[in-house]
């Protein structure tokens, strides 16, 4: 009897403390297991979104790629686990991705309550609406008295309410659980606008029945930045994140690209480039990972502008310009801290 | 048995160790096992604690005096997004899922009933009919049929602009069906006043007749009375106010606006869609339910009413039905039950019921998933034990009573 209690003991308590094996450090779980749990948008052109053939492609994918690329020298070490809105946080949080990387909105309360740290921003949006041409709408203040279509359990829902309030004017909100729902709604004429991140609501307006029959109003009512998401109260993991968009990104600066790196790495004597690609100092392996770890990122995936320019620029079907996400030497937001 | 027993033979069991008493054995297991499962809980309720502890997510129910600051477009209790709580968006869930539930079961039952009964009807038609209708609706999952619902629904109306009119008041589009809200004035009380005296004394007049029927055999004309009581009655209320110049009851008409259609009362789309695949479901169910409960029915039964002249209509309502309701309510109870946690799929077409508001997007707001989850399941179980209660109530009352 006794040994039968202490079994089931033993094996429920080996169940409810699964949690405990985040305890000895994410880098060291993801290199057990041999590969990352990559929490992806279930479907949003250019951020992550699976093709024809079932391959991931998107600026946010690609991002869960790089890692991949820092930590196995690999892009194929990635696990991608479709996650709506609505499942996101609880599945970050229980363990079943190792990271969130599905443009997903730095606020205040996720990263004070929900136990989440966001290391870095990889693109600056907001909030803005689409409307059928044929309504005559050319502003979202004249949106008095719409429905408005929206995904449950985002940022945009919360903007949404506040910017119908800030500005009196009445609405109806519809609320789905899916991307894939929503925009269906407002395609079929459930409502008369839709409303997402600007980003979304270009890819979104690509699968419409008639693209060119909607229009994005010109109003961005709220500042979106995304970016990945780790647990919080594991620094090492969080750092390792924060500089892979920071090596992109200085990448990009010091105007190393997948094509010229091989080449860079053998001859540049620039001392900021030789940092970057780990044949000065030691960064790579004070981050907990090998002293080329930028040097794969950039050959397996690009620098920054590379995989913004396939994926959302102007090598996608996006097209979306570079804007706030250029680089603070271009008048952008994107601001990588010196590797030093 | 013996059949003799010797003069001083001990009364009651024989006496043993109490180790080896199987009553003592019994309840020493019972408790053994309550501990142990009181154990695990405690074990598995600490880790939870410490888990969110060290993931340092914020926990506790403190969350639910917090603003939403999120809008719900079908709600019976006010919500604003400025003022209301996440504990009002909890109630606001709930109250949409009861009413659909509520409407749901009333409707499936209707139909089900109706389609039961059909399915052995001596008319071939109507009883194939009614075969191809359980056959195709039971075999196909619940979450396709709303969606096919919703989209049918939607698919088939106009856009908002060009909504078909039934005169100036009553309009139907996309986003629903428009209709004259009736606003009530102070004095309307008197009204809901005359519709309650009418029922009450429905009531009691059918009382009335029974008794007279058993004692005379005469039976008195129930239905025309109540009807005149219930509908008269508030009619007359209705006239007395108008007479005196007070307008009870004024209409507030839908009118169109830039985009969609304001004022008036509005059943929308969702809601519809909800309420149809629900119902349309589970009435297959209840319908092969009512069939097993009347094939439960001695046949004879129903040959002693004919030879007694009885009609196969009052045959049925009479003699079948009242003795198949014993073999049909347990069933009938888990279809209920069914369709209530069945309403939690409303999520899928954005009907804002318990799950899609609390579960969705106040956990996403909040963060709170053991909480929100824990109260959500709490929910769901308290109205299952209700249902099941009230349907055990009303079990007893037609269970067979031997004689």
């Amino acid at each position: 009897m006794k040994r039968i209690v202490a079994a089931l003991a033993f094996g429920l308590g080996a169940t409810l403390l699964a949690g405990a094996a985040q305890a000895q450090g994410t880098l060291n779980s993801i290199k057990q297991k041999g590969y990352i749990s990559c929490g992806s948008n279930p479907g949003l052109a250019g951020f992550g979104v699976p093709d024809a053939q079932g391959r991931w492609t998107g600026l946010d994918v690609d991002f869960c790629r790089a890692l991949s690329a820092a930590i196995f020298n690999d892009v194929t070490k990635v696990r991608f686990i479709p996650l709506s809105a609505k499942d996101r946080f609880t599945a970050l949080q229980s363990g079943e991705v190792d990271i969130l990387s599905r443009n997903t909105t730095w606020s205040m309360s996720r990263d004070t309550t929900l136990g989440l740290d966001f290391p870095a921003v990889n693109f600056y949006d907001g909030q803005g609406f689409m409307v059928k041409k044929k309504l005559g709408v050319t502003s979202a203040k004249q949106l008095d008295g719409a429905s408005v279509c929206t995904q449950q359990g985002t940022t945009t829902e919360l903007n949404l309410a506040d910017y119908f309030r800030a500005n009196k004017l009445k609405y109806e909100v519809v609320a789905f659980a899916s991307a894939d729902e929503t925009f269906k709604a407002y395609d079929s004429g459930r409502c008369d606008a839709f409303t997402t991140d600007a980003s979304g609501l270009y890819a979104e307006r690509l699968r419409a029945s008639a693209p060119d029959d909607n229009i994005v109003l010109p109003e961005i009512i709220s500042k979106e930045p995304l970016g990945p998401a780790v647990r919080q109260g594991d620094a090492q993991w969080a750092d390792i994140v924060r500089w892979t968009h920071y090596a992109m990104l200085n990448a990009e600066e010091a105007g190393i690209t997948q094509g010229n790196v091989d080449q860079m790495v053998k001859s540049s004597d620039n001392p900021d480039v030789k940092r970057i690609l780990g044949t000065e100092g030691k960064y790579g392996t004070d981050l907990g990972l090998t002293n080329d770890w930028a040097y794969r990122i950039i050959k397996l995936v690009g620098n920054y502008a590379e995989v913004f320019e396939k994926n959302v620029g102007q090598g996608s079907p996006l097209k979306i310009q570079r804007g706030v996400n250029a680089l603070w030497s271009k008048g952008g937001l994107q601001y990588g801290p010196p590797i030093r | 048995m013996p059949t003799q027993l010797p003069a001083d033979a001990p009364s009651g069991p024989p006496r043993v160790s109490p180790f080896y008493d199987p009553r003592i054995r019994g309840a020493a297991y019972q408790i053994l096992l309550l501990l142990a499962v009181g154990v695990v809980a405690w074990i598995a309720i600490g880790n939870a604690a410490e888990n969110l502890r060290n993931a340092r997510v914020a926990s506790g129910f403190g969350f639910l005096g917090n603003t939403a600051g999120f809008d719900v477009n079908q709600t019976v209790i006010p919500f604003t997004a400025a003022t209301s709580t996440y504990g009002t968006a909890f109630l606001v869930g709930l109250t949409n899922t009861l009413i659909v539930a509520a409407i749901g079961i009333v409707l499936a039952t209707l139909l089900g009933f109706a389609v039961g009964v059909a399915r052995l009807s001596p008319n071939w038609i109507v009883r194939t009919l009614a075969t191809v209708y359980v056959e195709v609706l039971r075999n196909i999952p619940l979450l396709l049929q709303l969606l096919f619902w919703y989209v049918a629904v939607l698919a088939s109306l106009p856009s908002a602009r060009d909504s078909y009119a039934l005169g100036t008041s009553v309009f139907l589009n996309q986003r629903g069906l428009y209709l004259p809200k009736p606003l009530l004035a102070a004095d309307a009380w008197a009204l809901p006043l005359a519709l309650a005296i009418g029922i009450i004394g429905t009531l009691l007049f059918r009382a009335h007749a029974r008794r007279e029927q058993a004692r005379t055999g005469r039976r008195l004309p129930v239905l025309a009375v109540g009807l005149a009581l219930v509908l008269g009655l508030p009619l007359l209320a209705y006239g007395v106010l108008a007479l005196l110049g007070i307008a009870p009851v004024a209409l507030d008409f839908p009118i169109k606006g830039t985009f969609n259609l304001r004022g008036g009362m509005q059943l929308y789309p969702e809601f519809v869609a909800l309420v149809l695949g629900l119902t349309v479901y589970t009435a297959a169910f209840i319908a092969e339910v009512v069939r097993a409960g009347i094939q439960a029915v001695n046949r004879g039964q129903t040959e002693a009413a004919r030879a007694l002249g009885l009609q196969p209509g009052p045959t049925m309502r009479l003699v079948v039905i009242p003795q198949a309701m014993r073999v049909i309510v347990p069933p009938l109870t888990s279809q209920f039950l069914n369709l209530t946690k069945n309403s939690s799929l409303a999520v899928a077409i954005g009907y804002p019921d318990l799950v899609q508001v609390f579960m969705g997007t106040v956990l996403n707001q909040t963060g709170q998933a053991v909480e929100v989850v824990a109260i959500t399941m709490a929910v769901y179980l308290t109205i299952s034990l209700v249902t099941a209660f009230a349907m055990n109530l009303y079990n007893r009352r037609v269970a067979l009573i031997e004689r």
